[in-house]
C-alpha cells in the first residue's frame, strides 16, 4: 500500500506499527510524550501507548540513553531520541562506552536492541551549536552501526529494520529532509538496511550521497544531463557499515567517483569513502577521486555564510565537470 | 540473623581477601595485567549487600569489582581466568579486571567510567518497572562518582519515575587519590540523595552485620512501596587505587587507624601478600572479619577449628582458580568477531 508521507510521517507510522506489534518496544527522550516531539515524530503515540512507553525525559542526555542502554541488556527495544545530535555529544558515553562496548566486551553476553534517533545536519541559521553533522564521530566506532535516510519510504524500512535489529543502531534524520514527502510503500519487502541504491544510472562518473547530499547529487545529476554528463548517482543509505561493492560496480564501471558529504571535508565521512575506493578501484580510475564537502569551519549564523559552508547542488555540479576534464569542458 | 548466614558472609569476605590478594601476587608475576583494582578493605560491603540481593536482583558494578562477582555466586576461576584474559573467563577474556559479566547470575558489569553505572542500574530499572516485576537493581559506586552529573540526573529520574533502584555508595574516602573533603563540598555522600527525596542511610560498612541488615531493609522498602532508596556505607581500601597506585598521599596513620578496624585485619605492609596469622590478626585489633567471627564465637555459632577450616577451604579455591585460569587457552581473533557480532543472528546488513 503505497502513500505519500512526509518523512516525520513515515518515521512516525513505522513507530507506531513496531510499538503495537512488541509491547518491548519503548521511545524516550525530550519531549517525545506530552508534547509530540520536536519535529512531530512521536505525535500521537503518548495517547495511545501512555507514558511508560513513551516517555518525557528531563534535559539529562547522557543519562536518559544510558536508561536505553541499561533496559536494552535485560531485552527491551528502546528507541532513544536525542533532540539533535549536537546534544549527542553529552551522551557520547552511553553510546560510545556503553551501547558499542558492552555486548562485546561482556564476551558476547547480552543483546543492545537499542535504536539512537538524532535529527543532525544545517537547517537554518540554527549556528554552530546546533547545526553539526558529526557523523564521522559514529562511523569510528566499532560495535554502532549508522543508518542514514534519505527518503520517507527508506526512513520508514531503515527504523523498522533498526528496532527490530538486536545490534545498537544510530539514525541519523536531517533536519531539512523532516518535511520532504515521498511515496511509502507500508507493505513491501525493504532491502537489507545497509545496502546502498543507485539512485540514477549513468556512465560518464559516479556521485556518491547519503542523506540530504544524496538528494542534491540527484539534482546535480539532472543538471548534468543537460550537458551530456551522464552521472550515476548512489544514495549510501548506511554510513557503517557501507556497501562497498554496489560503490564499487559504479566506479569501475565510469571510472570516476566524486563523494558528497555536509559533514567538514578533514577526517569525515567522504575521507573514509574516498581513500577506501582509492584502494579497491585505483587501476579503473581515470582520475583521482574527489570530494565536495563541508568546509572546515564552525556553522555561521549569517545566512549566506551558512549556505556557502556546505554543499550546495550548483557546487556539485561544478566538481562533476571539473573531474571530467577537460574534453567534457570544452564540450560545455 | 540466621547462623547459616554468618557462615556465609564470613566466608564470602574470606573468599574475596585471599583472592585479591593472589590477584596482586599474580599481577606481580605478569600473569595480570593492564588495571587492577583491588578490594581488601572493603569485603564487608560486598558481601552484606549482594547476600541480602535475591537471585532475580540485578547487580550493576564498578572497576573494582571482582569481590562482587565472587559473592554474587559468579566460580573464582572464572573471576581469575578473566583476569588472566583467557577464553574461560566470565567475559572470554574480552574485558578483563573492569569488565567482567555473568547474564545467568543477572551480574550486569563491571564499568570502567566513573559514573557509568548509574544510567544502566535505572535503564533496567525502567525495565523492570515497565513489564511490572518484582526485581530490585543494586546500583554500586564509590564516593569519586558522586560528582559525575550522571549521579544528580540518574537519581532525578529514579526518584521522579519510582524505579526499583538500591543506590549503594562505597565510601571508602578516596576519589583515587583525592580525599572526599578535597572533591566534595558535602562529605556526607547520603545527604545527596535528599535533593531528589530519595530515603538514604549512613551505614558502618566494616560492619558486615549491619551492611546486611541495612541493605535487607532497604530492598524490603523498594519491593513494599516502589522507588529507589540510598545507602552509603563507610569503607577503606588498604591498597592504593590500582596496582600502578601505591597510596602514598594517605597519611600512615589513617591508613592504620583503618586496619585496626579492617574485615580482615591485614597486618603491616611486608606481609601484604599473604594472608595473615591469627596471631597477626590479634595484634592489629579487631577488623571487619575479625569482628564477626568474635561475634559469631560468642553467640556460639563457630569455633576457631571451623574458622580455620574456611580459611584453608578458600585458599583452595583460589590456588585452584590460579591453575585453571593457567591451563585455559587463550582467545583467539575468532572469538573476538564472534562476540563482536553475537547479536547479529541472521541479519543481512548489505
Amino acid at each position: 500500500m503505497t502513500q505519500e508521507l512526509l518523512y516525520w510521517q513515515a518515521l512516525n507510522r513505522a513507530l507506531d506499527l513496531e510499538m503495537a506489534a512488541d509491547e518491548s518496544v519503548f521511545t524516550l527522550g525530550e519531549d517525545v510524550g506530552l508534547y509530540g516531539g520536536s519535529y512531530r515524530v512521536t505525535e500521537g503515540l503518548y495517547a495511545k501507548f501512555g507514558e511508560m512507553r513513551v516517555r518525557d525525559t528531563p534535559i539529562s542526555e547522557n543519562s536518559f540513553t544510558g536508561l536505553g542502554v541499561g533496559a536494552a541488556l535485560v531485552g527491551m527495544r528502546p528507541v532513544v531520541e536525542i533532540m539533535t545530535i549536537n546534544f549527542a555529544l553529552l551522551a557520547a558515553d552511553s553510546i560510545i562506552n556503553g551501547a558499542a562496548k558492552i555486548p562485546f566486551m561482556s564476551g558476547g553476553q547480552f543483546p543492545m536492541p537499542l535504536v539512537i534517533r538524532v535529527p543532525g545536519g544545517v537547517a537554518r541559521q540554527l549556528a554552530a551549536q546546533h547545526a553539526q553533522r558529526l557523523e564521522s564521530i559514529f562511523m569510528n566506532v566499532p560495535g554502532l552501526r549508522v543508518a542514514v535516510p534519505s527518503t520517507p519510504q527508506d526512513a520508514f524500512w531503515q527504523l523498522r529494520q533498526a528496532i527490530r535489529s538486536d545490534e545498537p543502531i544510530v539514525l541519523l534524520e536531517h533536519e531539512v529532509l523532516y518535511f520532504t514527502k515521498g511515496p511509502v510503500d507500508t507493505l513491501a519487502e525493504p532491502p537489507p538496511m545497509h545496502r546502498a541504491i543507485v539512485r540514477r544510472p549513468g556512465i560518464h562518473l559516479t556521485i556518491i550521497g547519503y542523506s540530504r547530499t544524496a538528494l542534491q547529487a540527484q539534482e546535480a545529476a539532472a543538471e548534468l544531463a543537460k550537458e551530456g554528463i551522464e552521472a550515476e548517482v548512489i544514495d549510501l543509505r548506511s554510513l557503517s557499515p557501507i556497501d562497498w561493492d554496489t560503490c564499487a560496480a559504479s566506479v569501475n564501471k565510469t571510472h570516476r567517483a566524486l563523494i558528497v558529504e555536509e559533514d567538514c571535508r578533514h577526517a569525515g565521512a567522504g575521507a573514509e569513502i574516498a581513500a577506501t575506493l582509492a584502494e579497491t578501484c585505483f587501476f579503473s580510475l581515470d582520475a583521482p577521486v574527489q570530494r565536495v564537502a563541508g568546509m572546515d569551519i564552525p556553522t555561521p549564523y549569517n545566512g549566506a555564510l551558512e549556505a556557502a559552508s556546505i554543499p550546495r547542488v550548483s557546487d556539485i555540479v561544478a566538481a562533476a565537470r571539473a573531474l571530467m576534464g577537460p574534453k567534457e569542458k570544452a564540450a560545455a | 540473623m540466621e547462623r547459616a548466614m554468618m557462615h556465609r558472609l564470613l566466608r564470602d569476605m574470606l573468599l574475596s581477601r585471599v583472592f585479591e590478594e593472589r590477584a596482586a601476587e599474580e599481577y606481580g608475576k605478569g600473569n595480570i595485567v593492564g588495571f587492577l583494582h583491588l578490594y581488601p578493605g572493603e569485603e564487608a560491603v560486598a558481601a552484606g549487600v549482594i547476600n541480602a540481593a535475591g537471585p532475580s536482583d540485578y547487580i550493576v558494578s564498578t572497576y573494582r569489582e571482582h569481590a562482587h562477582a565472587l559473592v554474587r555466586g559468579v566460580p573464582a576461576r572464572e573471576v581469575m581466568a578473566e583476569l588472566f584474559g583467557r577464553a574461560t573467563g566470565m567475559s572470554g577474556g574480552m574485558g578483563g579486571s573492569m569488565h567482567m559479566f555473568d547474564r545467568d547470575r543477572r551480574f550486569m558489569g563491571g564499568y570502567g567510567i566513573v559514573g557509568e553505572t548509574y544510567p544502566i542500574a535505572i535503564g533496567i530499572g525502567y525495565a523492570v518497572a515497565l513489564r511490572s516485576l518484582p526485581d530490585t537493581v543494586i546500583c554500586f559506586f564509590g564516593d569519586g562518582a558522586v560528582n559525575q552529573g550522571t549521579f544528580h540526573e540518574s537519581l532525578n529520574m529514579a526518584a521522579l519515575w519510582h524505579l526499583p533502584v538500591l543506590f549503594v555508595c562505597e565510601n571508602n574516602h578516596y576519589a583515587i587519590g583525592t580525599d572526599i573533603h578535597r572533591h566534595s563540598a558535602v562529605a556526607e555522600v547520603y545527604r545527596r540523595a535528599a535533593a531528589y527525596n530519595i530515603p538514604a542511610e549512613k551505614v558502618d560498612g566494616m560492619d558486615v552485620l549491619k551492611v546486611h541488615q541495612a541493605t535487607r531493609h532497604a530492598l524490603d522498602r523498594i519491593r513494599r512501596n516502589g522507588g529507589p532508596q540510598f545507602l552509603e556505607f563507610e569503607t577503606y581500601r588498604y591498597r592504593g587505587h590500582s596496582m600502578a597506585d601505591p597510596g602514598t598521599y594517605r597519611p600512615a596513620v589513617e591508613v592504620k587507624a583503618y586496619q585496626a578496624i579492617d574485615p580482615v585485619s591485614i597486618g603491616a605492609r611486608e606481609i601484604e601478600y599473604r594472608y595473615p596469622s591469627n596471631a597477626e590478626l590479634a595484634e592489629v585489633g579487631p577488623d571487619n572479619i575479625a569482628r564477626l567471627t568474635e561475634h559469631m564465637i560468642a553467640a556460639g555459632h563457630t569455633e576457631e577449628a571451623e574458622i580455620a577450616q574456611v580459611k584453608a577451604e578458600v585458599q583452595a579455591v583460589v590456588e585452584e582458580a590460579v591453575q585453571f585460569s593457567l591451563a585455559s587457552p587463550q582467545p583467539t581473533m575468532e572469538d573476538v568477531s564472534r562476540h563482536l557480532h553475537c547479536n547479529r543472528r541472521n541479519e543481512i546488513l548489505i
